[in-house]
């Protein structure tokens, strides 16, 4: 082999590249995300069951959020009617956050672990929660 | 037919992730043996290339170059385009690499009343430098699949890729870049008559590959949406040795997984491997120094050379007596 100092220099630094996760990862904890509907709100609910399917709401939570937030700002338009005919308000702090009033244990379970930081709290104002 | 066979080929891969996932209910062979496999490939392949690369001499220096070169001292050298030094080489090697100059300099010919005429055509510069630097970017970003905690530089990252905040969730100026740069290298191959004529399917197959993976993930991400949570606990599962398979992951999520399978096995035995090939291109990496250093080539025969000097030597007595004139008395 020619040169070997070169190549094998440049080996090293491609095996490191391409490793990078394995080792990255080395004496980490991976939690997986748990995210709780243990919130007095919901306790009291009959039936627990979020505006939409569980399963929509997990694909198409922030896709819903941003309609709302253009049909409010931008249209003036409150009034939500999901699948199932029932009306909504449409506010982030008045309607999703006064059933999930934790944040930490539900918004930031997922966002945290999925490394997602939604803009949510750029404008409104985050819950005040004892750690 | 050159078209049809590898954009067959990728719809046929397609149809048996989708067949496998849907029908056969094979998640943990695409999610976990065959990203495992194709891994090894891709990475021991990758090795054994650049290796057996190294293993072929390069005697002589071969650099191709487009200036003047290293001459008196009053004629100015130009020295990226005709580097005779270490340090200037590096210099055009990094351009070459982060910036593809060489691709700087693609022309257009045509035929212009009989004549031949060459044109400057920027386009496929620009459009490499997109579609290259937008893969860089996907590639990065898919890092948040594999880590439990994000390097802040790939945060950074991810901000400036989604810097204009379209929709939810936002939209990542790469993913876009990505596919626009791939859909022009495959219309370069379709329009240009004469590129048309030398692409093969080895041209098309890793477009169309690219393409697909592209489309999938976009699809993914922005319109019928897989559980993504579920999707990290399989990659998670993947880097930390404990694979698992999750239920309720998209069946597009193992199409958009086989076909990248596909592609990181494929890499190493096409002409992507030119990632690695462009540091170890000689017309490339190698200092224009022929008139300054003696190169031999290492595979000489070792000849025997009898000098005159040697053979004057061995003679002088008897060349004076027949009074032949000598260098040396």
């Amino acid at each position: 082999m020619y040169d070997s100092g070169k190549i094998i220099a440049g080996i090293v630094i491609f095996l490191l590249f391409v490793t990078f996760p394995f080792y990255y990862n080395m004496g980490k904890a991976v939690a997986k995300p748990d995210p709780s509907v243990d919130t007095p709100v919901i306790k009291q609910m009959e039936k627990k069951q979020c505006i939409e399917s569980k399963q929509a709401m997990k694909t198409l939570h922030m896709q819903l959020l941003n309609d709302w937030r253009d049909a409010v700002v931008r249209d003036g338009q409150r009034l939500y009617v999901a699948t199932d005919g029932k009306s909504y308000n449409m506010s982030l702090q008045n309607t999703c956050m006064h059933c999930h009033s934790n944040k930490k244990k539900f918004c930031d379970e997922c966002h945290n672990y999925m490394a997602v930081k939604p803009y949510c709290w750029d404008c409104h104002i985050q819950p005040k929660e004892g750690a | 037919m050159k078209m049809l066979v590898p954009l067959s080929a990728v719809i046929v891969m397609i149809i048996i992730a989708l067949a496998g996932v849907e029908a056969a209910g094979l998640q943990a062979l695409f999610g976990i043996a065959i990203p495992y496999i194709a891994f090894l490939v891709f990475v021991i392949g990758m090795v054994l290339k650049v290796i057996n690369w190294a293993k072929s001499p390069v005697p002589f220096r071969i650099t191709t170059t487009c200036g003047q070169q290293q001459s008196l001292p009053w004629i100015k050298q130009n020295k990226i385009e005709n580097p005779s030094t270490c340090f200037h080489t590096f210099i055009r090697m990094v351009l070459e690499v982060l910036l593809f100059r060489s691709l700087f300099r693609n022309l257009k010919t045509e035929l212009n009343d009989g004549k031949v005429v060459y044109g400057s055509d920027k386009w496929l510069w620009l459009f490499a430098l997109v579609f290259h630097y937008s893969f860089l970017v996907v590639l990065i970003r898919h890092i948040r699949f594999f880590v439990v905690d994000m390097p802040f530089a790939i945060e950074i990252i991810e901000a400036l890729d989604s810097f204009f905040q379209v929709g939810v969730p936002l939209l990542y100026l790469s993913g876009l870049g990505l596919l626009v740069g791939a859909i022009f290298l495959f219309l370069r191959r379709i329009v240009i008559p004469q590129v048309r004529y030398i692409s093969l399917p080895a041209d098309y197959f890793p477009l169309f590959l690219v393409i697909a993976i592209a489309i999938t993930g976009i699809i993914m991400r922005y319109f019928t949406k897989v559980d993504v949570v579920a999707v990290k606990n399989l990659t998670m599962g993947l880097v930390t040795f404990s694979p698992v398979v999750p239920e309720g992951i998209g069946s597009i999520f193992y199409v958009h997984l086989f076909l990248v399978c596909t592609l990181f096995a494929y890499f190493p035995f096409s002409k992507l491997v030119h990632m690695g090939g462009v540091f170890l291109s000689p017309t490339r990496n190698l200092a224009n120094n022929s008139r300054m250093e003696r190169h031999i080539n290492p595979w000489n025969y070792p000849v025997h050379v009898h000098t005159y000097e040697e053979y004057e030597n061995e003679f002088r007595d008897k060349m004076k007596k027949a009074g032949l004139p000598v260098e040396k008395e």
